[in-house]
């Protein structure tokens, strides 16, 4: 280590202004920064720091999705070789390794996205490189179907990085959820690519392993599509091979949908390392949970001939689609989210039921959470606004009452 | 029935280098210091030139707002020095001390009137803060209310001088109390922790605290008795300065000695000291550190708001505490952010150290990282134990938005206040900084 560190001082004079490398100083500071804990001391106030930092914050996050992502890779893998019927005769590691391969270019391309333009606007604003993109980098392929382009995702990432977050101010500025906008981009740019019945199973292989012809029967449509497209008072939800699907199944989450969605127990394990930790807030949680449940209850009285929503168990409600998943990583995002307790409880609390009732209601639209999360993004700022008013307005009756 | 007041927020870091509650030596240097810097709020106006004689308790300067309010010498000797810095700032003034100890007398005092005008006279002026804006009292507002605060929970706190508020000096501090109750139509109030053994006179009231750091700040206090509205104005002593003012009042001449807590991980022998304010931190702590070969930083208070003197600095004037630590530049922690981080000092749950009990308590100087946007929420909450939402103030703060900083109750707080939230910043904001330098503008935009 002590090598290292003394390379890097020997070659630091050359990023500093003035050097042959000076346009690159936020990035060999960024990597440096990366390798060593900069050893800056405090120059006012406290003379004692918490150890903690963006970049821990940050990759206990990270940490936090890998359960997810690597359900998600199996799952990919799985539902490749059950499509094309060879899943019996496929040893685990190959099942694994299929969706590893179809997983790694989503996000190698959605780093090297972010993080390129990250780079260059720390640069430009002569500013440190901030870690906020290291899990938005990780969301973004987690949030898509297997079967979007790699282009689109590089398009969509571009546009979100710039127009939701840096034109804001960077890091902890933006009002949008920068993961959420580039799939809400993709979704209104791309529908094709972002829903129906093809993209959610890769039938074709990846980087030459696991290729062969779907099965008979095959359909790729989603839990939540094949209730959209539900007709009449019974339903029935089928895998890809049209087997029926149980609640157990949604929990496990080896079903078709985005990678790295399906799984609510991967997800769990992921909410359990950010709530031990206290890097995501379990208000926020907590009542996405209880937002959801209580409106998928009052909205199994509706009508299932026309609303066949109204036929899944509020516990099914929130194992399908990516329920969970907003819950416990997208709205607990601390900078789009409320920010003040009571605030907490009241934005968790409508991103559930507003989830809920996008998916019930309106049926040309199978998934909610990614909206309702988006849309109570805009709505945080009112509510803490409230919230703080009322601070306000009980130190101005004090004041009122002392005199 | 005491009034007690329960916390729940705060925070309790425990620290290597507690100081040994016994007086090891009294401390008698050749020279102290007068820094202007030291008194908050103040254009000093300096009436000494080298070469001039003065005594305990001479004036050496006053301010030029309020000329009534003066400052003086804690010993007798010559002025050696007026050190002035950039644009003829005084930076100190140094006065050679002939150990004589020769005092000016000051007469006995009956009337509120004259109570106030020893204190502007003898220097004593100065130990007492306002809200709003924590700088050096008005002399021509009178108060609301007055807090003093008679304990400290900061970490390494000099928890032995407090304890002597109960033995040797409560005569000075009853006497002192008495006199603050004379200068207030409202009530003075002293608060005090649960094992305190303090007694106050009559018509002072006392008020016991539970809880973590910052619940020895006088702002948290005054917030969870009387907050302060806009328009009031109330004064904020230290207890271990209303001491000063009691031996003042019943000795007739200024004793600034004050007992000392030589603390923190770089001090070979933790201990008491009795020193005047200005003395030389090198006579503090003189044979008194561990072999380093590494940078130190030499602090005159405690770690949250403390000031960072170095060992060329001075003992500060509200200072009964001395703190040393390493500065750590010299440390280059590898991929510090992925490590379980078993050996360090923190309030996060992300440290394996944080699960274990007995972590680091040898911290250094260092910030751990990088300044960032505010990205977490609810951080400062958790250790601000007032009815303010840090966060928001903060923010109308850096906006410099008047109106918001009032309606959020920027009157009620001092930089002190924010230590706290400083250290659990995820961001490493310089809250008491912005703090401080928002509360100064405020005021000039006010007056």
């Amino acid at each position: 280590m002590k090598a290292l560190r003394r390379f890097l001082d020997k070659i630091k004079p050359n990023f500093e202004p003035g050097g042959k490398f000076a346009p690159l100083q936020s990035v060999f500071e960024g990597f440096e920064s990366f390798l060593f804990v900069p050893a800056t001391t405090s120059k006012s106030g406290v003379h004692i720091h918490d150890n903690i930092d963006s970049k821990r914050t940050m990759t206990v996050v990270i940490i936090a999705l890998l359960p997810a992502l690597l359900f998600g890779m199996y799952n990919v893998g799985y539902q490749h070789y059950l499509a094309i019927g060879e899943l019996a005769t496929t040893s685990f590691w190959t099942v694994f390794l299929y969706g590893f391969l179809a997983v790694l270019p989503k996000i190698v391309v959605s780093y090297l996205v972010g993080l390129g333009i990250e780079f260059i606007v720390a640069q430009m604003r002569h500013h440190e490189i901030q870690e906020g993109f290291l899990v938005s980098g990780m969301l973004i392929p987690m949030i898509v179907p297997i079967d979007t382009p790699l282009w689109m995702i590089a398009i969509a990432t571009a546009f979100a990085v710039i127009f939701a977050k840096e034109v804001f101010g960077g890091t902890g500025m933006n009002i949008f959820n920068v993961a959420l906008v580039t799939r809400a981009f993709l979704f209104f740019a791309y529908p094709s690519k972002m829903s129906g019945d093809n993209v959610f199973v890769r039938t074709g292989d990846a980087f030459g392993i696991g290729g062969g012809t779907v099965v008979d029967g095959f359909s790729g449509a989603t839990p939540l599509g094949q209730v959209a497209t539900n007709v009449g008072d019974e339903l029935v939800l089928r895998n890809i091979v049209g087997e029926p699907l149980t609640t157990l199944d949604y929990f496990i989450g080896l079903i078709p949908g985005s990678i790295g969605e399906t799984s609510t127990l991967a997800i769990l394990i992921g909410a359990v390392i950010l709530l031990l930790t206290g890097i995501a807030s379990w208000r926020i949680i907590v009542s996405v949970f209880a937002g959801g449940l209580l409106t998928a209850w009052v909205c199994t009285m509706v009508d299932p001939s026309i609303y066949a929503a109204a036929l899944l168990s509020p516990i099914d409600q929130v194992c399908l689609g990516g329920f969970a998943f907003a819950a416990v990583f997208m709205a607990t995002d601390p900078v789009t989210a409320a920010r003040t307790k009571t605030g907490k409880y009241i934005y968790g609390f409508l991103i559930g039921a507003m989830a809920i009732i996008i998916r019930v209601f309106n049926t040309g639209y199978p998934e909610g959470a990614m909206l309702a999360v988006l849309f109570m993004n805009a709505f945080a700022p009112l509510i803490d606004h409230y919230v703080v008013e009322a601070n306000i307005s009980r130190r101005l009756k004090r004041a009122k009452n002392a005199k | 029935m005491a009034n007690v007041v329960r916390l729940k927020r705060g925070l309790n870091l425990r620290l290597e280098g507690t100081a040994v509650p016994n007086v090891e030596k009294t401390i008698v240097s050749d020279t102290v210091a007068i820094v202007p810097d030291n008194f908050h709020g103040i254009v000093p106006k300096v009436i000494v030139k080298p070469g001039d004689a003065v005594k305990v308790g001479s004036a050496v300067m006053y301010d030029k707002n309020h000329p009534e309010v003066q400052f003086v010498s804690p010993v007798s000797g010559e002025v050696v020095a007026v050190e002035r810095g950039e644009r003829r700032k005084v930076m100190k003034i140094v006065i050679k001390n002939d150990r004589k100890d020769e005092a000016v007398t000051f007469e006995k005092t009956s009337s509120a009137a004259e109570v106030k005008q020893l204190f502007l006279q003898a220097g004593m002026w100065g130990f007492i803060k306002q809200r709003p804006y924590d700088v050096i009292a008005d002399p021509t507002v009178e108060p609301r209310d007055i807090f003093v605060t008679a304990f400290d929970n900061a970490p390494l706190a000099p928890v032995y001088a407090y304890e002597m508020l109960a033995g040797e000096d409560a005569k000075a501090l009853a006497k002192g109390l008495e006199a603050l109750a004379m200068l207030t139509q409202g009530k003075v109030y002293v608060g005090v922790e649960p094992e305190s053994k303090v007694t106050v006179p009559a018509g002072v009231e006392l008020v016991t605290f539970k809880g973590n750091f910052p619940a020895c700040n006088a702002g948290v206090q005054a917030h969870n008795i009387a907050p302060v509205n806009k328009g009031e104005t109330v004064w904020t002593i230290n207890a271990l300065d209303v001491v000063l003012m009691g031996r003042l009042l019943l000795n007739g001449r200024v004793d600034m000695m004050r007992t000392v807590a030589v603390s923190g991980s770089e001090v070979a022998k933790p201990a008491y000291v009795r020193a005047l304010p200005g003395t030389p931190m090198a006579d503090i702590l003189k044979d008194n550190l561990v072999k380093a070969d590494y940078a130190r930083r030499v602090i005159s208070g405690n770690v949250f708001t403390g000031v960072n003197v170095s060992i060329e600095g001075y003992l500060g004037v509200y200072h009964s505490h001395v703190t040393v630590i390493p500065e750590g530049n010299d440390t280059h922690e590898f991929l510090g952010w992925a490590m379980p981080g078993c050996k360090v000092l923190t309030t996060s749950r992300t440290f394996v150290s944080r699960w274990l009990p007995g972590s680091n308590r040898k911290p250094d100087a260092r910030l751990h990282g990088g300044e960032r946007a505010i990205i977490m929420s609810e951080e400062y909450d958790r250790v601000f134990p007032m009815d303010i939402l840090p966060e928001y103030l903060v923010k109308a703060i850096i906006a410099f938005d008047i109106d918001r900083m009032e309606q959020l109750g920027i009157y009620e707080v001092a930089p002190e206040d924010f230590a706290a939230c400083e250290f659990v910043d995820t961001s490493k904001l310089p809250l008491q900084e912005i703090v401080r330098k928002g509360l100064d503008a405020l005021r000039k935009e006010m007056n």
